[in-house]
C-alpha cells in the first residue's frame, strides 16, 4: 500500500474511527459545521417565512379586493360596507420618495464632490463626521424636529412666499395645511442625504489621480476637471446611491408619519396633508377595527416590501461591479 | 470661451457646491441646536431617573430607558449567536455558493423597511388570531423585531472582522495539531473579537433609535418593565407618542427624551470610533 | 511564576531524537484540481539536520513541505498521491488522523503570524491548552522552556502578558518558533522563515536553527542561496515540481551534477 489516492474536502471527516478521542473530535467537528450551516440557512428561512406570513396575513384583503386594491381610493372601515383601496397611499409614497430624491441627489453629489475635490483633508473629515451624525440621528427625532421646527417654518415662511409667487401652479396652490407633503419631502431629503453623500464620496475617491492630472495638464480649471474627469467615472455609483436612497425613502416611516398630516386623499398641492403606505400602517395598525382592515394594512406592507426589495436589488446590482462592498452601510 | 469666463464659471460652480454643503448642514445645525436648548431645559436627574407620572406631575422617563435597555438586551441575545455563526460561515465556510446566496439575502434583509418588520412580527408572534404564537404585545416580540434588524448588520460586520484575520493564522493553528473547528472558534474568532464588538455596538446604535418596529410589537407602557410577555415602553416609542400629544409638558418631555436618546447613541458611536482608532491606530492588529 | 529550569529540553514524552524521525518521501505527486505541482518526488530528509529546499518561485517548494504536515490537503481542491514516512510510519495511512500527526511536525510560516490579540504567553500556551493541558504549573514550565529554546525568553520574560503582535518582526518569528516547539514536535518545517525579516533578525534566526538541529529534523524552504549555504547541512533543488538534485550542501554548491542546478546557484535564473 504505497500509493494512497486521496482528494480531501474535509480533513476532519477522514479520521480513524477506532480511536475514541478522534471520534469525539470528529463528532464535534461535524456538530460545528452543522451549526454554522444551520445558522447560515436562517437568513433564507426568515425571508421565506417573511413573504409567507405577509401573504397569509394579507390574504383576506387580496381575496376581497383583488387588483382594485391598487386602483381604488375608497377607504371605508364602516363594518357594513367595508372597502379598502390603497391608491392614495401608494401615490403619496411614490411622490414623497421621488421628490425627496430629486431634491437630495444634486445636493448629495455636490456635497460629496466639494468634500473630496475642494476641501482640505482636515475640513473634509470634519464635514464627513457631521454627515455621519446626520445618519445616526433616529427617525423619531427628525420627526420631533419636523413637527416643531420644520413644519412651522414651512407654513410661516416658505408657504406664503411660494403661494404668492407660484400659487397659480396647482402644486403650490391650496389647500394649505400645517403638516403636509412638502414637510415630508424635505425631511426625507435630509434623511437620505447621508446615503447619497457616502456612496458618491466613495466613488469619487476611487477615481484615479491620473485622470485628474490628465485634465489639469490640459489646462482645465478645477470645475472643468470635475466635469470631464471625475463625474463621468462615477456615473453608475451615483445612480446606484440614488436608487439605494430611494429604497430608504420609500420605507421611511416615523419622521414622515409625524409631519405629513395624515390626509387620506390625492391632492395636487404639496401643501395638502397626505399619507404614505408606511405612515398609514404606523398610524392605524395597532387600532385596526376589523380583521379585514388589518389584512388590508398587511397587504400594503407586502406591497411596500416587494417594491423596496426590487429597488434595493436594482441598486446593488448597479453599484456592485464598480464599487464592491459599498452598500449595506448607512 | 475666454479664460476670464472659464475662471468665473469655475468659481461660481465651486461656490455653488460649497453653498450646497452649508445648506445641507443647516438642518443639522438647527436640529442639534433645538435639541440641546429644548431638551437641555427639561433635563434633570429626576427626569432621567424618575418613573412615569400622569400629566401635571412632572414624571420621568426612567421606565422607557429601562424598557429600551431590556429590548436591546433581548435583541442582542437573539442576534449575536446567529450573527456570529453566520459571519463565521461567510468568512470561513467551505461552500462559497451557499455563502454568496446568504450574503445577497442578508443584503435584502437589511433593506426591509423597519415598519414592515414590525408588521411581520405582529402577524407571526403578537396577534391572537390565525397562525400566530399569540403572545400579545410584549417585550419579547419587540426584542425579536429589533433582532431581525440587527442580524444582517451584525452578521456582515462579523464576516468582515473574521475575514480580516489572515488565513495564515488558521494554518498556524492547524499546524499545531488542532482540529479546524477549534482553530476557528478558539483562535480566529478570539482574534477578531475587538472588530466583532465594534460591529455589535454599531448595530446597537443603529437599532436603539428605531420606533417603527416597536409600535405593534412592544407597543408601549408607562410601567416599569416586568415580564417579557407584557408590553414595554421604550425611548423611541415614548418620543413618538409624546410628540403628538396636545400637552405642553409631554412635548417638553419628548424633547428631553430625544436629547437623552441622541446623546446615548452618539456616545456609543463615538466610543466605538475612538476604540477602533486606538486599536488599529496602534498597530495591534496586522 | 519564574521557574528555575536547567534541563534544556522538554520534559514531556521521550527525547525528541530518541525515536527515529527521518523523513522518507517516495513517489509524491501533489497539486490543485487539474494542476500538478509536484511530480513524483522521492527523497530522504535525515534527522538532526537542516535540509534546505531551494528553487525558483512557483517550483513547488512550499507545497512539498506542506505535504509533510498534511496542510496542503486543507486547501479546497488539493490532492496528494504517494507516501511520506516519518520514522517508518506512512503519514498518508488512511487510519492516521492528520490532526494528531501535525503535533509531531511543527511549522513556521513565511510571515510571522502570531495570533492577534493573544499575549506572548498565550501564543505559546494555546496549542497545549487546546490539546487538553490545563495545569498552570505545567503550562508555565513548557512556555518558559519553549521560549528559551527559541532564544526569546530573556527578551520577553518581563512582558509575557503583552500582545504577541507588539514584538518586532524577528521576535515575532521566534515567538512563532516557540509556539511550534511548545507542542514537542520532532520535525520543524520552515517556509522561508526569514523572507520578511531584516538582516540582523535573519542572523539570529539562522543561529537559532543551527542550535535546534541538534534535537530536531529541520526542513527549510528558502529562495536565498546564501542562506542555504550558511545553515543547511543538506540541500535539495526543485524545478517546476521536479526534484533535480539532492545532497550535502557543500557538494551541491561546489560540484553540482546537473547543469540546471549550477545555473540556479550561479544566479542565472530564479
Amino acid at each position: 500500500m504505497e500509493a494512497v489516492i486521496s482528494k480531501f474536502e474535509s480533513a476532519d471527516q477522514r479520521t480513524a474511527p477506532q480511536r475514541t478521542g478522534v471520534t469525539v473530535r470528529a463528532r464535534e467537528g461535524r456538530l460545528y459545521h452543522g451549526l454554522l450551516t444551520a445558522a447560515a440557512l436562517v437568513a433564507p428561512a426568515i425571508l421565506v417565512l417573511f413573504v409567507g406570513v405577509l401573504v397569509y396575513g394579507a390574504w383576506p384583503s387580496i381575496r376581497a379586493f383583488g387588483l382594485s386594491f391598487l386602483t381604488s381610493s375608497v377607504w371605508e372601515p364602516h363594518p357594513e360596507r367595508e372597502q379598502y383601496g390603497a391608491l392614495p397611499f401608494i401615490v403619496g409614497t411614490l411622490i414623497s420618495a421621488v421628490l425627496a430624491l430629486c431634491l437630495a441627489a444634486p445636493f448629495g453629489i455636490a456635497v460629496a464632490t466639494f468634500l473630496n475635490e475642494v476641501l482640505t483633508s482636515r475640513w473634509r473629515s470634519a464635514a464627513r463626521f457631521l454627515i455621519e451624525v446626520l445618519a445616526t440621528i433616529p427617525s423619531v427625532v427628525y420627526g420631533l424636529w419636523g413637527i416643531f421646527v420644520l413644519a412651522p417654518w414651512v407654513s410661516n415662511t416658505l408657504q406664503p412666499v411660494l403661494a404668492r409667487s407660484l400659487g397659480f401652479l396647482p402644486i403650490f396652490g391650496p389647500p394649505y395645511e400645517p403638516r403636509n407633503m412638502l414637510c415630508a419631502v424635505l425631511i426625507l431629503a435630509i434623511m437620505v442625504l447621508p446615503i447619497i453623500v457616502s456612496i458618491s464620496l466613495e466613488a469619487i475617491r476611487a477615481v484615479p489621480a491620473s485622470y485628474r492630472e490628465a485634465a489639469l495638464g490640459l489646462g482645465a480649471t478645477r470645475w472643468e476637471m470635475i466635469r470631464v474627469a471625475v463625474w463621468p467615472a462615477c456615473g453608475s455609483a451615483f445612480a446606484g446611491g440614488c436608487i439605494l436612497a430611494l429604497g430608504r425613502a420609500l420605507g421611511e416611516t416615523m419622521a414622515v408619519t409625524m409631519v405629513i398630516g395624515n390626509g387620506r386623499r390625492i391632492s395636487p398641492s404639496l401643501f395638502a396633508a397626505s399619507d404614505t403606505v408606511a405612515s398609514t400602517i404606523a398610524n392605524q395598525f395597532a387600532e385596526a377595527p376589523s380583521d379585514l382592515f388589518t389584512a388590508a394594512l398587511i397587504e400594503m406592507a407586502l406591497l411596500l416590501f416587494l417594491v423596496t426589495l426590487a429597488v434595493n436589488v436594482l441598486a446593488r446590482w448597479i453599484i456592485r461591479p464598480s464599487l464592491p462592498g459599498a452598500g449595506g452601510r448607512s | 470661451m475666454s479664460p476670464r469666463y472659464r475662471r468665473w464659471k469655475n468659481r461660481l460652480m465651486l461656490g455653488a457646491m460649497g453653498l450646497a454643503l452649508l445648506i445641507c448642514l443647516a438642518p443639522l445645525a438647527s436640529l442639534l441646536f433645538t435639541l440641546v436648548v429644548k431638551g437641555g431645559s427639561t433635563l434633570s436627574l429626576r427626569f432621567i431617573t424618575g418613573p412615569w407620572r400622569p400629566v401635571g406631575e412632572n414624571g420621568g422617563i426612567a421606565h422607557a430607558i429601562a424598557g429600551s435597555v431590556c429590548l436591546l438586551g433581548i435583541a442582542t441575545a437573539l442576534a449575536v449567536p446567529v450573527g456570529l455563526a453566520k459571519g463565521l460561515f461567510l468568512a470561513r465556510g467551505r461552500s462559497p455558493r451557499l455563502g454568496g446566496m446568504v450574503r445577497v439575502l442578508l443584503d435584502v434583509m437589511s433593506g426591509i423597511p423597519a415598519i414592515i418588520v414590525g408588521v411581520f412580527i405582529y402577524t407571526l408572534v403578537v396577534r391572537r388570531s390565525g397562525f400566530s404564537l399569540g403572545t400579545g404585545f410584549s417585550m419579547l416580540a419587540g426584542g425579536l423585531a429589533l433582532a431581525m434588524i440587527m442580524l444582517p448588520i451584525f452578521a456582515r460586520t462579523t464576516e468582515e472582522a473574521v475575514r480580516a484575520i489572515s488565513t495564515s493564522v488558521d494554518e498556524a493553528g492547524l499546524a499545531l495539531g488542532l482540529p479546524r473547528y477549534r482553530v476557528v472558534l478558539r483562535i480566529v474568532l478570539r482574534s477578531a473579537v475587538p472588530a466583532v464588538l465594534t460591529g455589535l455596538f454599531l448595530a446597537l446604535a443603529r437599532v436603539a433609535g428605531e420606533a417603527a418596529p416597536l409600535l405593534f410589537t412592544a407597543f408601549g407602557s408607562n410601567e416599569w418593565p416586568g415580564s417579557p410577555l407584557e408590553p414595554v415602553g421604550s425611548l423611541p416609542a415614548l418620543l413618538f407618542d409624546y410628540a403628538r400629544q396636545p400637552f405642553e409638558e409631554l412635548v417638553r418631555q419628548a424633547w428631553g427624551a430625544a436629547l437623552v436618546l441622541v446623546a446615548l447613541i452618539l456616545a456609543v458611536r463615538l466610543a466605538t470610533h475612538a476604540y477602533s482608532h486606538w486599536r488599529y491606530g496602534s498597530g495591534a492588529n496586522p | 511564576m519564574k521557574l528555575n529550569i536547567t534541563i534544556p529540553r522538554p520534559a514531556v514524552t521521550a527525547d525528541p531524537c530518541a525515536g527515529d524521525s527521518e523523513i522518507v518521501i517516495s513517489g509524491l505527486d501533489a497539486g490543485f484540481g487539474g494542476h500538478q505541482v509536484l511530480k513524483s518526488i522521492s527523497l530522504t530528509l535525515p534527522q538532526r539536520t537542516i535540509t534546505a529546499v531551494m528553487g525558483p518561485s512557483g517550483c513547488g517548494k512550499s507545497t512539498l513541505i506542506r505535504c509533510i504536515n498534511r496542510l496542503h490537503e486543507e486547501v479546497p481542491g488539493a490532492w496528494v498521491r504517494g507516501a511520506i514516512r516519518l520514522g517508518g510510519v506512512n503519514l498518508y495511512d488512511p487510519s492516521l488522523d492528520p490532526v494528531q500527526l501535525r503535533r509531531r511536525i511543527g511549522m513556521v510560516f513565511q510571515r510571522p503570524n502570531p495570533f492577534p490579540t493573544f499575549s506572548i504567553y498565550d501564543n505559546v500556551a494555546v496549542g497545549l491548552r487546546l490539546n487538553g493541558i490545563r495545569k498552570r504549573s505545567v503550562l508555565d514550565e513548557r512556555v518558559e522552556l519553549s521560549l528559551r529554546r527559541a532564544a526569546l525568553w530573556d527578551e520577553v520574560k518581563d512582558r509575557l502578558e503583552k500582545p504577541g503582535t507588539s514584538l518586532s518582526g524577528g521576535q515575532q518569528q521566534r515567538l512563532c518558533i516557540a509556539r511550534a516547539l511548545a507542542v514537542s514536535p520532532e520535525v520543524l518545517l520552515l517556509d522561508e522563515p526569514c523572507s520578511a525579516l531584516d538582516p540582523v533578525a535573519t542572523e539570529r534566526i539562522e543561529q537559532l536553527l543551527v542550535d535546534l538541529q541538534r534535537d530536531y529534523t529541520l526542513v527549510m524552504v528558502t529562495h536565498n542561496i546564501q542562506q542555504a549555504a550558511r545553515v543547511a547541512g543538506r540541500s535539495i533543488f526543485l524545478l517546476s515540481g521536479e526534484l533535480i538534485e539532492q545532497g550535502p550542501t557543500s557538494e551541491l554548491f561546489t560540484n553540482p551534477r546537473d547543469l540546471r542546478t549550477e545555473s540556479f546557484i550561479s544566479g542565472r535564473f530564479g
